[in-house]
């Protein structure tokens, strides 16, 4: 479990995972304006390196890249926001930093608007994506074997 | 030896004209959308990601329309693209133990918890031509799977419990930074974590034949399937502006553990050992070859002996597994060499006339 020291802001970080996993699509629909603000570093489309861990569990490797588009803005209040999203959509992650601004902002007008319907959405997907792979799982039975005659 | 010549520019064009009418086909059929290649064609997008070392399905879509299905071709053109690309940095390691499973099944033990699911697998079908595709391909009604209200735990490791019982060697973590074949030129011998680098983008294809060499008994290591599992994993990054780590995405991915023949010693007792594959994408073949290649090429670490076979000769695995290597090499022997070859055409002629020399003095 993650303590304190290393998850000094859930709140935000949570946001910013829910923001970057999001469909683009969806995010302009529960936002469609930019708010009035400043952009620091405009949307840049770069990639990470995945990493793994031989058998899963012991020592790092490079499995290979993803794309990844960041950018930085400042609204007028001083706060600033980073978007950081999967995939190459620059509106994406302007987005994405424009919401991570907000939430410092006013918290609790982004958590209503737009962090709660994603987080429900998301659990959606997932479990639908679950209940699929449940209807997969394996019952096993043994046949009768024969040694009872 | 190569010389510039001049020339074929017209030829040049025309031939890429012809390949774009030829790509796009017939006038009268409907165009060939990417989000169709992406999600109907969902395995060749995988298999382009998994060896192109880009995880990005829209692009690999792409790829595969612009190459015509050629898969290669398509995994070239996504290496290109990814050189363009600033780096932004690592993830953390991918914490597969926790990964939101599709799929996942043990050829070990039966009975495990979490349960074996088989997924969306061509296991188990016939293998026989489903004509109905030939027409609209239209699926039965199905009522949707029950959603389930809570997610279900993550399945725990099923190689985790032959690892509590002190059977199977150990995998632990170390700090180590590993080493990245995209940055620095691959050096050999190379380490695990650099030959697992190499062989999770290299070919399916030839590692499936690597693979299968050593169950055939070129260097066997007699692997189980531990597990095998198929699903989403976040990919999580430390973000220097925040000073914490974010979920910036999340993938999908394909592991494979192997159970393998044991070692052990008069002092040691016997412990089974580990192969391991993990690739990008719904990519099964793969991640198994992969992991019996991996087991192959460790026989030094584990102190076995070297049997000569291609698949522990880590020279042989690693510098031909890439396939853009490869075909890169391959193909450009299509290029002119006239030169090259006047040069050896002389060389022949002048052999001829003096062995013909010969016989006129015998």
């Amino acid at each position: 479990m993650s303590s304190p020291e290393d998850d000094p802001d859930p709140f935000r970080r949570e946001a910013l995972g829910l923001l970057a996993r999001a469909p683009s699509a969806r995010l302009g629909e529960l936002f469609p304006d930019l708010p009035e603000q400043e952009i620091l570093r405009r949307p840049e489309t770069g990639s990470v390196m995945v990493r793994g861990r031989a058998g899963g569990t012991g020592s790092s490797f490079n499995l290979g890249e993803i794309t990844v588009t960041r950018a930085s803005v400042r609204l007028p209040s001083g706060h600033v926001g980073h978007g950081y999203v999967q995939g190459r959509d620059k509106a994406h992650a302007l987005r994405a930093a424009a919401i991570d601004a907000l939430a410092q902002h006013d918290p609790k007008r982004i958590e209503v608007e737009i962090l709660a319907p994603l987080r429900r959405e998301e659990h959606l997907r997932r479990a639908a994506r679950a209940a699929e792979a449940a209807a997969t799982k394996v019952e096993f039975f043994t046949l009768a074997r024969g040694e009872d005659e | 030896m190569y010389v510039a010549v001049k020339g074929g520019e017209r030829a040049i064009d025309a031939a890429h004209s012809w390949l774009d009418r030829a790509r796009r086909g017939p006038a009268e059929q409907p165009v060939l959308d990417t989000a169709q290649i992406r999600d109907q064609m969902s395995l060749a997008v995988a298999r382009v990601m998994a060896e192109g070392s880009l995880y990005d399905p829209d692009l690999a879509a792409l790829a595969i329309k612009q190459a015509r299905g050629d898969l290669i071709e398509a995994i070239f053109l996504i290496r290109a693209y990814r050189t363009t690309l600033p780096r932004f940095g690592a993830s953390r390691p991918v914490k597969t133990g926790a990964m939101r499973i599709a799929r996942r099944i043990s050829a070990t033990f039966k009975d495990v918890p979490g349960g074996q699911i088989l997924g969306p697998t061509f296991d188990y079908t016939h293998r026989l031509l489903d004509f109905r595709l030939l027409a609209d391909g239209a699926l039965p009604a199905t009522d949707p799977a029950e959603a389930c209200e809570t997610l279900p735990e993550p399945a725990p490791r099923i190689l985790s419990f032959l690892d509590r019982d002190g059977m199977i060697e150990t995998a632990e973590p170390d700090q180590a930074e590993p080493a990245d074949l995209t940055r620095e030129p691959m050096e050999l011998p190379a380490e695990r974590a650099l030959r697992l680098q190499a062989l999770a983008r290299g070919d399916e294809g030839f590692l499936l034949g690597l693979a299968y060499s050593t169950q055939r008994g070129y260097a066997r290591n007699h692997a189980f399937v531990g597990e095998l599992r198929i699903g989403t994993v976040p990919v999580e990054m430390e973000i220097p502006e925040l000073g914490f780590s974010i979920e910036i995405g999340e993938i999908e991915l394909t592991e494979c553990e192997t159970v393998n023949q044991f070692k052990g010693s008069r002092t040691e007792p016997a412990q089974f050992t580990r192969g391991y594959g993990l690739t990008f994408g719904q990519t099964e073949r793969k991640a198994l070859s992969m992991a019996l290649v991996d087991r192959a090429l460790r026989w030094e670490e584990l102190g076995e002996d070297g049997q000569g076979a291609p698949a522990q000769d880590q020279e042989f695995v690693l510098s031909h597994c890439d396939n853009i290597q490869a075909t890169g090499f391959l193909e450009h022997i299509k290029l002119p060499h006239y030169v090259d070859f006047q040069a050896e055409l002389e060389l022949v002629r002048r052999l001829r006339d003096g062995s013909a020399g010969q016989e006129d003095a015998a």
